[in-house]
Parts: C-alpha cells; structure tokens; sequence
C-alpha cells in the first residue's frame, strides 16, 4: 500500500522533535480527523537553518512531516512557501489516494510556520 | 523485518483448521456431485450437505431443517432483515437495532430506510451494552423486527440477548441476531435464548470463508432470498457450496467439542493482557465491558497516537493486530462502535484491537507485552498532543 520510502520515512523519521524559542511554530489539523501535525522553524536571514516537527496520524502523515520537513530545510522562505502538496507526495514516490490529504497538511504546516514567522517579524 | 509472525486478529478471520481442510479437500476433485442430481457422487454431496447441516444444528441447539446456508455472515444478515421486511410488510415498518452492528446489519437498515422503512438505532452504554428495557421502550405496534448483535466484533461485548428474547417474544416480535462473532466461540442454545433467526458465519471459527448460515426457526415467516432453484428448500436458490458446507459442519463440530478448553485458555490470555496493558501504558483505557466480553477479545485506546501508525510497527515487530481508526476503516471517521460508547475522536482514532485464538501462547502474550509499551511511547514522542500533556505535567 505505501512505497519503500514512505515506508522509510514512517519508520527513521527526519527532524522529529521541538526547537525551544522556534522563530516561527505552525500547527495545523486536529484530533477529530486524526491528524494534527505541528512544525517548529529556526530562520536566519529568511533562510530555514533548522526544522523539527512532531506529528499526530497516520503513518503517511508522519513520513510527509519528515519529507516536507526535509524539502524545506535550508531553503529560502519564499522557495519554501511555493513546495506543493504534490511536490512532498511525488519526493515519497507517491501515496495512495485516499492518504493524499495528509501530503497537503505537511505543505499546510510549514506554510503556517513561515507565516508565523513572518508576523512575528513585523511585529 | 521480523521473523516471527504472531496472529492477533482473529475476530477478522481465522486459519482452516487441518482437519476440517481435509474433510473438505474430497468434495472439490473426486466428489464434486452436484447434490441436486441423482447419481452416486451426486447422492455424497448431498449426504455430506445434510450431515454438515446436522452439525451446525446441533451445534446451536437447533433442528437440522431450520438451517439455511449462505455464502457468509453478511449474506445471513442481509436476508434476515431484508427477508422479515418483504414478508412482513403489511404488518408494520418498523425495525430495531443498535448503533453497534455490524455494517451488514447497518447498511442493510440503511437502505431500507430509503425504502421506507423506520429504523430505531439504541444507543448504548459507555460499555457497549444495551438494556432490555431499552428494547421495550422501542417498539411500536408496527414494530417487524428486533436485530441484536450477539457479540460485537470490535469490542467483544455480549448483550442480553435471552433477555431481549422474552421482550420480542411476549410482543410477538421477529428477534434477530447477528451472532457471527459468538457461535463457534461461547455456547449458544437458540431454544433458550428465544431467538428467531440467527446469522453465523464459518471462517470465524477455523472453517472456510465464503459459507455461513442462518438459522430460522420453524414457523417464522421470511421472504426466500435468492431465486432460482430448489436449493435450501427453495429459499436460497444456487448449487451448494459442498466442500464449504462440509468445512462448516467439520469446523463448527471440533469448536463445540474444544469451547471450554480453547475458552479457559483465552480468558487467560485476555486477562494477562488487560492487567499488563493498563499497569504498563499510562494513559490507555480498556474499550468495552470487563466481564460480558468474548474470552478472546482486547480492544485497548491509547490517547495521542493513531491506529494505524500502530498496527504498522506492530506489523513491523511481527505482530497482526487490528484498529478502528479513519485510516484503517477506509473513512474520514474512525469506527462507529467506538463513537457509540462515546469515544472522543481523538481517542477513537488511537484504538488497537486484539483478538486472541486457539493457537496463541503465553509466549506470543508476553511478545507483545515486551514490544507494546515501546511502539507506543515512540508515536507519542512524535505526537504534538503528548508534548502538550508532558508540559502540563512537567
């Protein structure tokens, strides 16, 4: 049902953790769907110098947190806001089409991270 | 990958014992009859059909003519229902059920809804029970129908059904039970439990898949369900399934002979793994009733993580378990049951289902009693709601 590497990322995920004092946090989802996935950035001149996530679902929204978390890792802020749902779905080799929500809430997760970010440093 | 593979799933289906494969195995090759025909070989299928037929009357305290087979549980459930509802349809349209059932029973009120039938769904306990006075209070005057689960398959509970008998009995009501998780595994006598009709299905209880029956007692008025033979006098048209039904009668006779052994031994592994579980696993509840619960059956939920994430690494440390997550029910809602005894989603989605057979061990019992703990812990690391509970705490 799910390809070797979303088999790989569900079992060694990258980057699972929390960073104290993130610059920016994103959470997005919730428990009645089964999935809440929560994204920390450390920024550095609008460049991601360091990302963690910590993920509520399955194991394909777990493999996609660790596959966006990866694709977006030392990535400017603005190429990192235009990764897509699919971009993070076809770095797995695919998902079954049933699972192809939790690919857009990883995409979701980071975009809210950088958001925060962004409003955080108006402030 | 792990080596070793343990089987903890049998509620979802069971291995063809040796024996009952090999009294099938003749009927597929060398007598292969049809049994409606009148030669020898003919005249074998239908001895066997009708010494199958015995068995699994016996085996429920029934006559042998009361049983019907079918090509499985849901098949029995659907014509029960369906049956009493064509038959009865100048009587009432009334059914009761609970929001418990099986999605053969569901599905097939469902749809008679949009027929026009009235369907009334109890509700039940945080347990899973429902009272007989529940049942009571339901009926109408143009109530055709009472359709009780026996035991339900997710978390094992055992309703009052000999209870429920007397109630549909006293009204002159139609009592169904789906009974496919409880024959072969508790004793059940449909004499004393005053049930009408009862639906069984063999490959839950080490016989094959793609046979069931269901029991209809004398005198009950059901419409015949397929058309086109004298088959199953005339009510289940199709050539029998002969090395099926014969697997079925071999199956359901050596359950019967082995309950109370297999039973004492379940019970105990049951047991084992509650007390552990809850002792070892903070945050963890035991879904369903301690007590009126099948002897193999464990349905655990573990808040912050999810099923199916779970069964994976279960899977990965050879264990076959099952889970009433969304993911795993193939919906964006997890299962229906453990909504119904008032699971928050959240919890509903971190449910694991275990299910316990004749050839598990202390041994395979403590496995996963060593490996649980862990997977657990590690999805929760991961899990953004147990930071939050570990950060109140801290």
């Amino acid at each position: 049902m799910y390809s070797e590497k979303v088999m790989d990322h569900f079992m060694h995920p990258r980057n699972v953790g929390e960073i104290e004092n993130a610059d920016g946090i994103g959470e997005v989802g919730n428990a009645k769907c089964g999935d809440i996935m929560k994204v920390y950035l450390t920024i550095e001149d609008d460049i991601i110098v360091d990302v963690k996530f910590k993920t509520f679902g399955c194991a394909a929204a777990i493999a996609t947190s660790s596959m966006a978390t990866e694709l977006v890792k030392g990535k400017h802020i603005d190429e990192a806001l235009t990764i897509t749902n699919k971009a993070v779905a076809q770095a797995l080799d695919g998902l079954p089409p049933i699972k192809m929500h939790c690919s857009a809430l990883a995409e979701q997760a980071i975009k809210a991270a950088i958001e925060d970010y962004l409003q955080k440093s108006n402030d | 990958m792990s080596e070793r593979f343990i089987y903890f799933d049998h509620a979802a289906t069971t291995p063809v014992r040796p024996e009952v494969l090999e009294a099938m195995l003749p009927y597929f090759d060398k007598k292969y009859g049809n049994a409606s025909s009148i030669y020898s070989i003919a005249r074998e299928s239908r001895a066997a059909v009708d010494e199958a037929r015995e068995m699994v009357a016996n085996a429920i305290g029934a006559k042998s003519d009361e049983i019907y087979f079918t090509s499985g549980g849901t098949e029995a459930d659907n014509w029960a229902i369906k049956g009493i509802a064509r038959g009865s349809a100048d009587k009432g349209k009334h059914i009761i059920t609970t929001s418990i059932e099986h999605h053969a029973v569901l599905h097939t009120c469902q749809y008679l809804e949009k027929e026009g039938f009235d369907v009334t769904y109890l509700p039940v306990d945080e347990k899973g029970l429902i009272s007989p006075a529940q049942v009571e209070e339901a009926i109408r005057e143009d109530t055709i129908l009472i359709s009780v689960m026996f035991a339900n398959n997710e978390i094992g509970t055992i309703q009052p059904i000999e209870e429920i008998g007397e109630i549909a009995k006293r009204h002159g009501i139609v009592f169904h039970t789906d009974a496919v998780q409880a024959v072969g595994n508790i004793h059940i006598d449909v004499k004393k439990l005053g049930v009408d009709l009862l639906s069984m299905s063999a490959h839950k209880f080490y016989g094959p898949k793609g046979v069931g029956a269901l029991y209809i007692r004398k005198g009950t008025k059901l419409a015949s369900y397929i058309h086109g033979g004298a088959q199953e006098r005339g009510k289940r048209a199709s050539t029998e399934n002969v090395p099926g039904i014969v697997g079925m009668g071999r199956a359901i006779e050596i359950a019967t002979q082995n309950m109370d052994s297999y039973n004492k031994k379940l019970l105990e592994l049951r047991e084992m793994t509650i007390d552990k579980v809850l002792a070892t696993i903070p945050y963890t509840r035991l879904n369903g009733d301690r007590d009126k619960r099948l002897p193999g059956n464990v349905n655990f939920s573990f808040e912050f993580i999810e099923g199916e994430s779970l069964l994976l690494l279960l899977d990965m440390a050879g264990i076959g378990a099952s889970s009433g997550s969304a993911c795993t029910s193939g919906s964006l809602d997890p299962s229906h049951v453990l909504l119904a005894i008032g699971l928050p989603h959240g919890i509903a989605h971190g449910s694991l289902r275990l299910t316990f057979g004749k050839d598990n061990t202390r041994e395979d019992v403590e496995y996963l009693l060593e490996v649980l703990p862990g997977i657990v812990e590690r999805l929760r690391r991961m899990s953004p709601l147990y930071e939050r509970v570990k950060n109140r705490e801290e």
